[in-house]
């Protein structure tokens, strides 16, 4: 399939239109979702307006940008002006936001074209996209298993091949585990590269918009184009985008790696056996590969599963009927807003909520959420302690390949248990990506994970190029 | 309406007070009062979905020029959020600072001497504002609850005093003091009754001695300085029977009726929300620098109490009136206008009384400008303008602005120069040779018949002082 930076020069040399390039999608779109269920709303007439306007400025001479033409999808929790935006919920069925996400915004400005908003497990709390007030949405490679999630729609889009792009959001994963399971790249940024405006938030602390690409390169332009700072993000970091295509072939000479044991623990055998291999690729390009423990990155997941839903607790509580979304007309307002979020909320939310507000209430705040929080920071200094002896890590994405729908929707932990190994990157904050790794057992795809230090997303992008062109074909 | 003898009262005070910045406190949506429903909102102070909140700089600044005039520590801080459901909170939880407060320890020293410590005084958001359509006013039996969401988000310093006041007095001077000093740094313009300042009282008594406090209620509700005042002699009163008489106060927050004078129930302690406070994870810990901090130091204004003393130290010997003059000036905020008038040559007694009296009975008296009044002043001193003339002006000024002596011209006040009124003394003397003969020979009392007829004459314009003056230096001759 041709990347996305294939068809945006093509667009900007006047070979094919925007225009052409949207249709195509469209029609990828109106052919394939059907039985996928990745979008959960197509934009058809935004769409082929934002391409006019780039197929005027190539006409006028002038340059549409990196992104000229390439359509791109939209993890339903971004808000589009105008646009229906779901977050999978019916809670917030039939709102239309009244402004646009920043990432959104750079993306139009790149010449990218918005096509449509994908589905998510609700308020991007799940790993299979099963949790979608929409029905789930199902693997390209295997329509009887699940594309991961919370971002599996766009990561069905992009690997059905409906976009070269699609822009998930990652709290605990959900943009590298659909990534790793539909066979795409995926990358989560340091926190505070890219601007949380518009990002309809689950946990804000641990929340990072970013990019699922058919290729690194890809992954890389875009992300240049959303990266940088905000002024409508206080925690957004105060710094332009790093420049990631121009050193995207610099290789691993010289680094060292580590591959991290508690990053394959568990791992079913082929996954480990994709990891090591991963490994071998990168010591045959130059790196020093070794290994390493890092046991406190055990705890994260415990950690995760209180900081995380402590948050969404409060970040879900506008959801109350009053002002947008649904309302459930009650008798007074308590019995409004009880019947509203009753009725609006699935139970996978709802679960999370009563964790969170459980592990913030007066006489357990310390036992639970302060508790996470000193796991956080001992998380982060282990992590800094690794990074002591190694450039980068490696480890897998997730402990298995695509498992079917309703395998682990009547087990919580079970599905809680597929982000434990990129659970910790959020905690800390720093940068991972995922790249395809080959083929498991079962003949479905592979990824393997990358991490490295807070804004180390030049060094990542490099070796994720190593992984992508030594990766088996 | 007081505590019972061997009972005293503790008392501690809340003060939340809107600051008057440009923009509210985490978007770029007006700070304004009056505007029409829900036409100063965004999607932030409207907390919808996927937005973010922005720390507004000019915020920070007036609470720590508020900070620095209360004498607090101005320490790195940070913001929580404070859950709880209610319609006018947009998000559902409030951002507040909580265990890292910007201002921390502090003293406010009263009129009269007396301290009261300051606990903390802390920046967070205001509320929207829900008027209840319906037969009790009150949201329960409500037809129906609109919501106005302009002042969702407006900048708010809530300032919390040590539980050192002693008296429903003290509570007032501590409330009128702060409201000087929150108008004196140009934080607030501390209207009690638009709600730009709130005042909650924490009122418990104990038994005379007793080392231990007592169990606290807090009053709402308390919409002028006088209810402050009334709310807490009843509350402590109430308090004071309910123990004498074997009673328990339970803690509650207690709603004041001002019409009924009395405090009723609105919420008990077990009623109580549990806030769920964590910190805000959307915005970054608050570090004010040390030249930041110098700066706001440097450009405070001259506050209340400095103020007080410029002024006694104008007056020399002042007496105890002009002292409570003094006192109410500063209150009222238009002491400037007694310092230059001053300095523009008026005495100081008479510039004092005039501002004291005749200025702070007017409605809307902070409104004047000071060079207007000064000029009134000036002229009264020169004889230009009669005391009753001078009142005239300043009421013109506060009606509808101008120039004072254009406004005194148009009544036809300035015709009557020192000239024309000695041409009419010369005349009515003239015109009563006997009683004129009776005056010089010591009769008094026929001064006010003299100042009679030239009022008369001159249809009211004379000042009556002038024209005695007048006679007297004619009768010495």
């Amino acid at each position: 399939m041709t990347t996305a930076i294939e068809l945006a020069d093509s667009v900007r040399r006047g070979e094919t239109t925007a225009t052409t390039l949207t249709e195509g999608s469209l029609a990828a779109i109106a052919a394939g979702n059907g039985a996928l269920n990745a979008f959960l709303h197509v934009d058809v007439d935004g769409a082929l307006s934002a391409a006019a306007r780039v197929d005027r400025a190539v006409a006028n001479g002038e340059d549409p940008g990196p992104l000229a033409g390439v359509p791109i999808a939209l993890k339903d929790n971004l808000c589009t002006r105008g646009v229906p935006t779901t977050a999978a919920s019916r809670i917030l069925e039939g709102w239309r936001p009244p402004y646009t996400a920043t990432v959104v915004d750079r993306l139009l400005g790149a010449g990218a074209i918005p096509v449509g908003k994908t589905n998510l497990d609700e308020f991007a709390m799940g790993s299979s996209t099963e949790n979608s007030a929409f029905g789930p949405t199902r693997n390209p490679h295997d329509h009887a298993r699940v594309p991961g999630g919370s971002s599996g729609g766009s990561a069905a889009a992009v690997a059905s091949g409906m976009v070269p792009i699609g822009l998930g959001s990652d709290t605990g994963g959900s943009i590298r585990q659909p990534a790793a399971l539909c066979g795409v790249v995926g990358v989560k940024p340091t926190y505070g590269m890219v601007s949380r405006y518009g990002l309809i938030a689950f946990a804000s602390s641990l929340d990072q918009i970013g990019p699922l690409t058919r290729s690194v390169a890809d992954a890389a332009v875009c992300l240049e184009v959303i990266a940088g700072h905000d002024p409508r993000d206080s925690t957004s970091l105060q710094e332009p985008a790093p420049s990631l295509v121009a050193s995207l072939h610099d290789g691993v000479e010289g680094r060292t790696v580590a591959l991290v044991r508690e990053l394959l623990d568990g791992a079913a055998p082929d996954v480990e056996a994709a990891v090591n291999a991963s490994a071998a690729v990168l010591r045959d390009a130059g790196a020093t590969v070794i290994e390493i423990s890092i046991p406190e990155l055990r705890l994260g997941l415990s950690a995760y599963y209180l900081i995380a839903p402590a948050e969404a607790s409060s970040n879900l509580a506008r959801y109350d009927g009053v002002r947008y979304g649904l309302r459930v007309d009650a008798d007074d307002l308590t019995m409004m807003n009880v019947a509203t979020r009753t009725k609006g909320f699935g139970d996978e939310v709802k679960r999370r909520i009563m964790l969170g507000t459980y592990a913030l209430s007066a006489g357990y705040y310390d036992a639970y959420y302060g508790r996470a929080q000193r796991v956080r920071t001992l998380l982060s200094r282990a992590f800094a302690g690794a990074y002591g002896r190694a450039d980068l890590l490696v480890g897998a994405t997730a402990p298995t390949t695509a498992f079917e729908l309703g395998a682990k929707t009547t087990d919580p932990m079970a599905m809680y248990l597929s982000d434990v190994y990129t659970i910790p990157s959020n905690l800390s904050g720093d940068p991972a990506i995922t790249v395809p790794f080959g083929s498991g057992a079962d003949g479905l795809p592979l990824g393997v994970q990358l991490l490295g230090p807070a804004r180390s997303e030049r060094l990542v992008f490099a070796a994720a190029q190593v992984l992508e062109e030594g990766a088996p074909r | 309406m007081t505590i019972l003898d061997g009972y005293e009262m503790v008392v501690g005070l809340e003060v939340h007070t809107e600051l008057k910045t440009v923009t509210k406190l985490f978007c770029g949506c007006a700070n304004a009062f009056g505007s029409a429903p829900n036409t100063n909102v965004c999607p932030v102070c409207l907390g919808l979905p996927g937005s973010l909140p922005v720390l507004n700089r000019g915020a920070v600044e007036l609470a720590m020029a508020i900070g620095t005039a209360l004498g607090c520590s101005i320490l790195p801080s940070s913001f929580h959020r404070k859950n709880y459901f209610y319609p006018d909170m947009p998000k559902d939880y409030q951002i507040s600072q909580y265990d890292e407060p910007i201002n921390v320890g502090g003293t406010l020293e009263l009129p009269d001497g007396s301290t009261v410590r300051i606990e903390r005084a802390h920046l967070e958001e205001d509320t929207g504002k829900t008027t209840h359509v319906g037969a009790s006013g009150r949201i329960h039996g409500a037809e129906r609850s609109l919501v106005d969401y302009n002042r969702a988000g407006v900048p708010l310093v809530e300032i919390v005093s040590a539980p050192d006041i002693t008296s429903a007095a003290q509570a007032r001077a501590y409330a009128a003091e702060l409201r000087s000093i929150l108008v004196a740094t140009g934080a607030s313009d501390g209207r009690m009754e638009e709600g730009s300042m709130r005042v909650d009282a924490n009122v418990s008594v104990r038994r005379v001695g007793d080392a231990t406090l007592g169990t606290r209620c807090e009053i709402k509700n308390l919409n002028s300085l006088r209810s402050l005042q009334r709310a807490v002699d009843h509350e402590a009163e109430r308090q004071s029977e309910l123990v004498a008489a074997g009673g328990r106060v339970v803690q509650e927050t207690r709603h004041w009726d001002e019409v009924a004078g009395t405090t009723v129930t609105m919420r008990s302690k077990e009623e109580a929300y549990d806030y769920r406070y964590f910190p805000e994870p959307d915005l970054l810990p608050l570090v004010p620098e040390d030249p930041w901090r110098d700066r706001v130091a440097a450009e405070l204004p001259a506050l209340p109490a400095a103020r007080r003393t410029t002024l006694l130290a104008l007056l020399g010997e002042p007496t105890p009136s002009q002292r409570d003059q003094v006192l109410s000036v500063v209150e009222l905020g238009i002491d400037a206008m007694v310092t230059s008038a001053v300095s523009s040559g008026v005495d100081p007694a008479r510039a004092l009384s005039r501002v004291a009296n005749e200025v702070a009975a007017l409605n809307g008296a902070e409104t004047l400008g000071v060079d207007d009044v000064v000029t009134v002043l000036s002229m009264e001193q020169a004889g230009e303008l009669s005391a009753t003339h001078a009142k005239a002006v300043l009421a013109d000024l506060v009606e509808h602005g101008g120039d004072p002596r254009e406004l005194a011209k148009r009544r036809g006040f300035e015709q009557l120069d020192a000239s024309s009124l000695d041409a009419t003394i010369d005349e009515v003397v003239a015109s009563f040779p006997d009683e004129w003969t009776r005056y010089c020979q010591g009769d008094d009392k026929l001064a006010q018949f003299f100042v009679g007829h030239v009022m008369k004459q001159t249809k009211g314009q004379a000042d009556g002082k002038a024209v005695i003056a007048g006679l007297a230096s004619r009768r010495s001759r």
